[in-house]
C-alpha cells in the first residue's frame, strides 16, 4: 500500500539521521575521554608510584639528604601558610573590587577601560607576577622572601579570578530583587550588605576556591620572589621559642611550598627521590581536588535556600 | 464606594489631594516616554493608570518612588509635589531614599528577598534602624494582618518567602510594603501573573488599604481598575489622554480614544 510505503520512507530518513546523532555521541565521548584519561593515567600512575612512600612520618619529617628520611612538614606547612595569607588578602580585594565595578561604578568609558585591564590581568603569565612581587613586596616594602610575599603574590595572581568570579555572582542575582530593596528605602550599601552579599556568597566562595586551588600548584613566581628548596624549620609559632615569637612573625619567615619541594626532588638523580616527588604530587592533586570538592559542597549548601 | 460620582474636575475640590504631577515628562536617555502630563492623585483613594502597552504608565508609576535614578541616562522634567508638605519628589535636593520611605512598591512579579517571611517584611523596618526585637514582632504582625496573610504564615514565620505561593509571595510584598507605613503605595500590576482566586484576594485588600493610604495603580485588566478604583488615568504614546472619576471614566468617556480602548476597539 502507498501508505506504508510513505511511513517505510520516513523511518529510513530518520535511520539515517540517526546515525549521524551516534556518530558525534561516539566522538564526544573520545574528545572527553581524551582529557579525563590523560589526568586519571598521570593521577594513578604517580599514586602508585608514590603511595608506598606516604605514611606519618612522610608529613612529619623535614626534607633529608637521605631519601627515605626526607618529608614534607616544611612544605605543607608553608603552602598552608601561604594559602591562608593568598585568601585573606584575595577576598576581601577581589570581592570589594568586583561589588564596587557592579554596584557603584558609573558606566563611563574609565570603567570600561578598568574592566578591560582586569580581564587581561587574568592572562598574565604568572612568573610576570612573581617578578613583580620580586621588586615590590620582597624590596620596595621589605617583606623579605617570606610567606607574606609569596601569598601577597598569589593573591594578586588569583585576584582576576575572584573579580570575575564576584561579578558573575552579583549578576546572577535578579534586578528586581535588588529594586525590591531600593524600593524599601535601602541604601546601596545596605543592599549590598543586606541582598547582593549573602546572595553571591556561595558563587563568590566557589570562585574564590578554585582560584586558591589554581595557586597552590603555583611554581614560577614563588621561585622568582625566592622560596628556599631546602628549609628544615618550620615559621615561628606565635608566643612560642627564645625569645618569644611576635604574633606575625610567621609572616616574614622563609618558607618551601609542596610544588617546590616537588621540583627540587624531581631534579635529584637518584629513584628514591623520584618516588618521594610522586608522592609529594599524589598529596598535591588531593589538596586540590579536596578544595574543589569544598567548593562544590560550599555552593550547594549555600544556595539550596536561595530560590528568586 | 464613598467617592464622588461628579463628572468635573471642580467636584473634587472637597477631596484632599495626596501628590500631584505638574507638566511632568520623562526620558529615557534620548528617547522621551512622557510628556506633559498634569495629575492629581487623590489622598487616600486608587488612582488606576490604563492604556495600551509601551504608553508608559510603569514610566510614570516608577517616577514617584525614583526608581528611574537607579539607572544612568534617566532625565526628569517638571515636578511631582508632594502634600502635605508641598514637597517636589524630583527635586534635585530631595534625597531618593526619602522618597521612598514615604512611597512604597509592589511590584508586577512578587519579588520577596530569599529570606524568611518574618525578615521579608522586617526588611523595611530595619532600614529604617529599628532593632529592637518585640517592636519588629509587633510590626510584621502587623503588616501581615492588613495584607491579609497573617492567618496563613503566622506558625511559618520563619520558612522562605520563596516557599509561599504566588498569590501569597504577593501578599506578602505587600506586606513589606506596608510595614514602613508609607503615604502611598504604587503597584505595578500586582496581579498579572495570578490566577483569578489570588487576584480577587488582591483587590479586595487594595480597597481595604484606601481606608489609610494613597494608592497608585497600574492594570491591564479594565474590570480591575473599573472594580477598584476611584480615579482613572487614559494614558497613550506617553500622555495622558483622560482622567477622570472611574465610573465617569468608563461609562461616558469624555474622549473618543478613551473609549475605544475601555471597549477593546484597540489596544
Ligand atoms: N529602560 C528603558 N530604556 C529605554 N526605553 C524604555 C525603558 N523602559 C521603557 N522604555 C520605553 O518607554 C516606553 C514606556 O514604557 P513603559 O514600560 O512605561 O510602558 P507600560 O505602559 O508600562 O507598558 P506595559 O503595559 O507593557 O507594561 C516604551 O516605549 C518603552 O519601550
Ligand atoms: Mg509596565
Amino acid at each position: 500500500m502507498m501508505q506504508t510505503q510513505d511511513i517505510q520512507a520516513i523511518r529510513d530518513i530518520i535511520r539515517r539521521a540517526k546515525r549521524w546523532d551516534a556518530f558525534f555521541g561516539v566522538l564526544g565521548i573520545l574528545a572527553l575521554m581524551v582529557g579525563v584519561l590523560t589526568f586519571m593515567t598521570l593521577f594513578v600512575d604517580m599514586a602508585i608510584q608514590g603511595m608506598g612512600r606516604i605514611d606519618a612520618n612522610f608529613f612529619t619529617n623535614f626534607p633529608s639528604r637521605r631519601a627515605e628520611h626526607a618529608g614534607i612538614l616544611s612544605a605543607w606547612v608553608g603552602t598552608l601558610l601561604v594559602m591562608l595569607v593568598t585568601g585573606l588578602a584575595a577576598v576581601p580585594l577581589g570581592v570589594a573590587a568586583g561589588v564596587y565595578l557592579e554596584e557603584y561604578a558609573p558606566k563611563n568609558w574609565l570603567t570600561d577601560v578598568i574592566e578591560i585591564n582586569i580581564t587581561n590581568l587574568a592572562g598574565v603569565p604568572s612568573i610576570v607576577y612573581g617578578l613583580l612581587a620580586l621588586g615590590l613586596f620582597v624590596y620596595q616594602f621589605g617583606f623579605g622572601q617570606s610567606i607574606l610575599s609569596a601569598g601577597l603574590t598569589l593573591a594578586l595572581l588569583i585576584l582576576p579570578v575572584v573579580i570575575v568570579a564576584t561579578r558573575e555572582a552579583i549578576r546572577a542575582i535578579p534586578q528586581i530583587i535588588r529594586e525590591g530593596s531600593y524600593a524599601c528605602g535601602a541604601t546601596t550599601w545596605q543592599t549590598v550588605k543586606d541582598h547582593i552579599l549573602p546572595y553571591s556568597s556561595a558563587g563568590i566562595l566557589t570562585g574564590v576556591i578554585i582560584g586558591m586551588a589554581r595557586a597552590i600548584g603555583e611554581t614560577a613566581p614563588i621561585i622568582t620572589i625566592g622560596a628556599l628548596t631546602f628549609i628544615a624549620f618550620l615559621p615561628p609559632l606565635p608566643f612560642t621559642g627564645v625569645p618569644p615569637a611576635g604574633l606575625l612573625d610567621w609572616l616574614f619567615a622563609p618558607f618551601t611550598v609542596m610544588p617546590i619541594q616537588m621540583f627540587n626532588w624531581t631534579s635529584r638523580p637518584e629513584a628514591a627521590f623520584q618516588t618521594n616527588a610522586a608522592a609529594a604530587g599524589f598529596i598535591l592533586v588531593l589538596m586540590t581536588l579536596a578544595m574543589n570538592g569544598t567548593a562544590i559542597w560550599l555552593r550547594y549548601r549555600l544556595r539550596k535556600n536561595i530560590t528568586w | 464606594m464613598n467617592n464622588a460620582t461628579a463628572s468635573n474636575a471642580s467636584a473634587h475640590a472637597n477631596l484632599a489631594i495626596k501628590a500631584e504631577c505638574r507638566n511632568f515628562g520623562f526620558h529615557y536617555g534620548d528617547f522621551q516616554a512622557l510628556k506633559d502630563i498634569n495629575m492629581p492623585v487623590y489622598d487616600k483613594k486608587v488612582t488606576a493608570l490604563i492604556g495600551p502597552s509601551g504608553c508608559g504608565k510603569s514610566t510614570l508609576l516608577r517616577s514617584f518612588n525614583r526608581m528611574h535614578d537607579l539607572y544612568p541616562g534617566n532625565r526628569y522634567q517638571g515636578e511631582i509635589i508632594m502634600q502635605p508638605d508641598n514637597t517636589n519628589l524630583l527635586a534635585q535636593e530631595v534625597d531618593p531614599i526619602e522618597v521612598r520611605m514615604r512611597i512604597s512598591m509592589v511590584f508586577q512579579k512578587p519579588n520577596p528577598f530569599p529570606k524568611s517571611i518574618f525578615e521579608n517584611v522586617a526588611y523595611s523596618l530595619r532600614v529604617r534602624g529599628m532593632t529592637n526585637k518585640s517592636e519588629l514582632e509587633d510590626r510584621v504582625q502587623h503588616s501581615l494582618k492588613g495584607a491579609a496573610l497573617w492567618n496563613e504564615v503566622k506558625h511559618r514565620l520563619n520558612d522562605l518567602g520563596a516557599n509561599l505561593s504566588g498569590g501569597q509571595q504577593q501578599r506578602l510584598c505587600i506586606a513589606r510594603a506596608l510595614a514602613a507605613d508609607p503615604e502611598i503605595i504604587l503597584f505595578d500590576e500586582p496581579t498579572s501573573a495570578l490566577d483569578p482566586i489570588a487576584t480577587a484576594s488582591i483587590e479586595e485588600l487594595i480597597t481595604e488599604l484606601k481606608e489609610k493610604v494613597t494608592i497608585l495603580i497600574v492594570t491591564h485588566n479594565m474590570q480591575q481598575a473599573a472594580r477598584i478604583s476611584d480615579f482613572t488615568a487614559y494614558m497613550y504614546i506617553g500622555e495622558l489622554v483622560e482622567f477622570g472619576v472611574t465610573d465617569q471614566v468608563f461609562v461616558k468617556p469624555q474622549k473618543k480614544q478613551t473609549e475605544d480602548y475601555i471597549t477593546g476597539r484597540f489596544g
